[in-house]
């Protein structure tokens, strides 16, 4: 099979220099708001700040894939003395927790690395170096599953909750009520 | 659609339970901004001077401001507001941390709180749904442990949270408020929460706050980011460590502490320990705050580290912020910082402020040694420093036998209580509220009046902008000068420059009472807009050089409200809220006669410049003799209705001007 070039982004987390500040989740809502920068709520970030301060636990966490069901069994991590909360490490929009859930529809938030700028929001205002970007270049098989984009992945989401046939009537019902 | 602010208050009457949203007048962004601004309008509309701190009528607010949950770095503040029972005056502290943001997450702008609720209760605001939940297992819980306690009884680790200690409980005079790593401490925000029997307050949004104009807002903030990197990677030189960054003092990550631990004083305000600082003493204070300090720590949306998380051995972990881990040490005269550490965490969970409170024991232990109290009153106390100061600590916080019901009340009330020796000594206050233990030579024009005029009766709350003294070499005040944007005008660097350590051109007659007047009318003035705004002063107007100014202010507002501003207009919408605010007091009785730093603050004192520079300053301000804002002058800010309650009072005759 033919190889190409794909580039992978990886955000590096220093989580021992987070002061907890919270304004990577701002401006990552900011960013994603329709219009840019038209509103702020760090409750649709898809970066959160995992936090139990007394416990030294400060941790960024990156929205990941959307996932119709929970995992069979969790786990819990700690590290360093810290004990950290189930799943705590976990990317996945999940029915099991609130976390990356748009607080308003309920859909699934994924962290799109700021698809477009030359680099990530969160890492160009996090002015404490927590956060670092970096790009490298693999060589993989041609045929890959072309990424959902965002509104797929709300649609599937819906699918998984509502059902197919349900969804389909009501885009149908909606797209009548457009027309009319 | 509104814009910065949610337009919805929260009014929750404790008396009965009712609890209710109310949409705001969009006008009283334009009169009043927001924060503290909109705060004084509402306590003096509602709250009649005859309303004493524990009467049910005296409001509590927790009011978000303008800037926050907003990109703009470091606007965390909380202002609450009430008659304060030790001054007897509208009292504003503010706190950092994370609740005014997500306060507004939730959609309000504002909780006000009247009357008083018959059981403990905590509120639990949580968007659209607003209950006061039963808070009788927490009484007795320290300030800090509530919190947290309160997020696993919520399940929710988001959940923000103010809550009050057995201080508050116990309506100490000088009860905070904490939450998070900082706390609203000064002049008894907590004591009025726990006479309403609030325990705490918690708040979890998760809403959109609007911006009017985000690009714009963000160009800007992309400005100023701009500057805050190059202030932090540029510390001011010819000034001292601490006054050469931007931040709040930055405490936790400094180790060299002769400046404070020499030039403040030590007991109950007493003496300067010139020479302390050795380098024993360098080398085994260091080695207690590395120890201590487990991670450097910063409020909602700030690049700084003004705080830490500590962790001691001994003492459960808690946060400190700030000068509070000298506070307690140099108060009982303990030459060992771990001391300090150790009683803080205590001091943090029973709820009180670090300035007042160490200076309140310390006045106990005077009280004592002048055979005011007695052996009897202190009955159990132990003999060595420390232990006397935590024994005192539990009485006072618990207004526990005669001792701790006299001085929870704060320095000025237990001596007005035990008699005229008692008053004497207690020697470190203003308007009845205790200062910073500084006691210095030479009086200060610019610190004069800062210290007695300004409502916040609170020293650190005023000053900021220009620098603390002169420059000794006309080569370092040049340097200063040269990239100085923040001045309203090019032509005040002429003061700077003329401004010498000695002679005719120092102080106390330099600045001049006219120069002195615009000085300190301007720091005042920025402190007044980060108070409506609810950013933090140590990125604007407590800080040399900030990244917030006067230059930059009426632009963010007006990309993030619409509203168009500039700065003519901005000022005046602050003195109006300012001269509210005075009037509020005057109301109350508060005048020239109570404008007045400690008689030890300096040893050289003038009282004829002193009052030539009170005069001055109150004409510039537009204040009569008596430090009462003029019929004109109110009439200029639109607050004839002011002038019409201060005439009907008698404060002012009218067509006197
Ligand atoms: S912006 Fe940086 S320091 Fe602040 S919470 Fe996010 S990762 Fe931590
Ligand atoms: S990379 Fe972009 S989308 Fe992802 S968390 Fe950061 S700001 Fe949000
Ligand atoms: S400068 Fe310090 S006190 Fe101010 S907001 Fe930042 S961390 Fe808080």
């Amino acid at each position: 099979m033919a190889k190409i070039k794909k580039t992978i982004k990886t955000i590096k987390v220093d989580a021992d220099r987070c002061n907890g500040c919270r304004g990577c989740e701002i401006i990552c809502s900011a960013y994603h708001a329709e219009p840019r920068y038209s509103s702020i709520n760090p409750a649709k970030s898809r970066i959160q700040i995992l936090t139990h301060r007394l416990k030294d636990i400060w941790l960024p966490v990156f929205a990941g894939e959307y996932t119709p069901s929970e995992c069979m069994g969790r786990e819990k991590y700690i590290i360093d003395g810290k004990e950290y909360d189930e799943c705590a490490f976990c990317r996945a929009t999940c029915p099991s927790r609130d976390l990356f859930k748009d607080p308003d529809s309920g859909l699934p938030l994924k962290c799109d690395m700021c698809e477009g700028e030359d680099e990530p929001q969160c890492v160009k205002w996090c002015l404490n170096d927590v956060l670092t970007y970096e790009e490298r270049e693999i060589e993989v098989d041609e045929e890959e599953e072309a990424p959902l984009e965002d509104m797929e992945v709300g649609l599937e989401s819906m699918a998984d909750k509502y059902g197919l046939d349900k969804l389909q009537d009501a885009v149908a019902r909606l797209s009548q009520q457009k027309k009319a | 659609m509104r814009y910065g602010e949610t337009g919805y208050n929260l009014e929750i009457d404790l008396a009965t339970g009712n609890i209710e949203r109310v949409e705001t007048d969009p006008k009283l962004l334009e009169t009043h901004l927001g924060g503290l601004g909109t705060s004084v309008k509402i306590h003096w509309d509602r709250v009649p001077p005859e309303v004493k701190p524990f009467d049910p009528e005296n409001l509590l607010i927790f009011s978000s401001g303008l800037l926050n949950a907003t990109p703009a770095f470091s606007a965390n503040r909380t202002v609450i507001s009430f008659v304060s029972p030790q001054s007897e005056l509208l009292a504003y502290p503010m706190m950092g941390g994370f609740w005014s943001a997500e306060l507004k997450h939730a959609g309000y702008d504002k909780v006000i709180f009247s009357n008083k609720s018959p059981d403990w209760v905590y509120v639990w605001i949580h968007d659209d749904k607003v209950e006061l939940r039963d808070a009788t297992h927490l009484v007795g819980k320290g300030a800090l442990e509530t919190q947290d306690l309160i997020r696993e009884e919520l399940e929710d680790p988001r959940a923000q949270v103010a809550a009050i200690g057995p201080a508050g409980e116990n309506r100490v005079f000088v009860a905070s408020i904490e939450q998070s790593r900082s706390s609203s401490s000064r002049l008894g925000g907590g004591a009025v929460m726990g006479d309403k029997k609030i325990k705490a307050v918690a708040v979890r949004g998760t809403k959109d706050v609007h911006i009017h104009d985000g690009p714009a807002f963000m160009e800007l903030m992309q400005e100023i980011t701009e500057y805050i990197n190059y202030r932090n990677e540029n510390p001011i030189p010819d000034v001292m460590t601490i006054l050469s960054g931007i931040g709040s003092p930055q405490e936790m990550v400094h180790t060299d502490e002769k400046w404070h631990t020499e030039n403040f004083s030590w007991g109950n305000a007493r003496e300067r320990r010139k020479g302390f600082w050795t380098d024993e003493i360098d080398e085994s204070w260091s080695q207690s705050q590395t120890d201590a300090i487990q991670r450097l720590i910063s409020c909602y949306n700030c690049p700084q580290h003004c705080g830490a998380l500590i962790s001691h051995e001994n003492v459960p972990r808690y946060m400190m912020k700030c000068f509070s881990k000298l506070t307690y040490a140099m108060a009982a005269y303990v030459d060992n910082l771990d001391f300090g550490f150790q009683i803080a965490q205590k001091a943090s969970e029973y709820g009180v402020d670090a300035f007042s409170f160490p200076q309140i024991l310390a006045y106990g232990v005077e009280l004592k040694e002048a055979g005011i109290l007695t052996d009897e009153d202190f009955e159990g106390c132990p003999e060595d420093k420390e232990g006397r100061f935590y024994w005192l600590m539990d009485r006072v916080v618990h207004r526990e036998g005669k001792v701790g019901n006299l001085l929870a009340d704060g320095t000025y009330w237990a001596g007005k209580a035990l008699g005229p020796e008692a008053e004497s000594l207690a020697h470190n206050n203003i308007k009845k509220h205790e200062q910073l233990p500084i006691k210095l030579g030479m009086l200060d024009p610019l610190y004069f009046l800062m210290y007695a005029t300004n409502e916040k009766i609170s020293i650190t709350q005023i000053e900021g902008n220009w620098p603390q003294a002169a420059f000794p070499k006309m080569e370092q005040r040049e340097r200063f000068v040269e990239d100085w944007p923040q001045l309203p005008d090019e032509s005040w660097k002429e003061w700077l420059l003329e401004w010498e350590l000695r002679g005719e051109k120092a102080i106390p007659y330099y600045p001049t009472p006219q120069i002195a007047a615009q000085i300190v009318d301007w720091m005042e003035m920025l402190h007044n807009i980060d108070d409506a705004l609810c950013l933090c002063a140590g990125m604007a107007s407590f800080c040399l050089k900030p990244p917030y100014h006067i230059h930059n202010y009426p632009r963010l507002v007006t990309a993030l409200t619409g509203l168009e501003l500039d700065e003519k207009s901005l000022q005046k919408i602050v003195n109006r809220s300012r001269n509210l605010h005075r009037a509020f007091n005057n109301l109350r009785g508060m005048s020239r006669k109570d404008e007045n730093p400690p008689k030890d603050h300096w040893k050289r004192r003038f009282p004829e410049l002193e009052e030539e520079l009170l005069s001055t300053y109150y004409e510039f301000k537009g204040w009569n003799h008596d430090g009462i804002p003029t019929k004109e002058r109110l009439h200029e800010l639109d607050l004839d209705y002011v002038a019409d309650e201060l005439i009907k009072r008698g404060l002012l005759k009218d067509g006197e001007d």
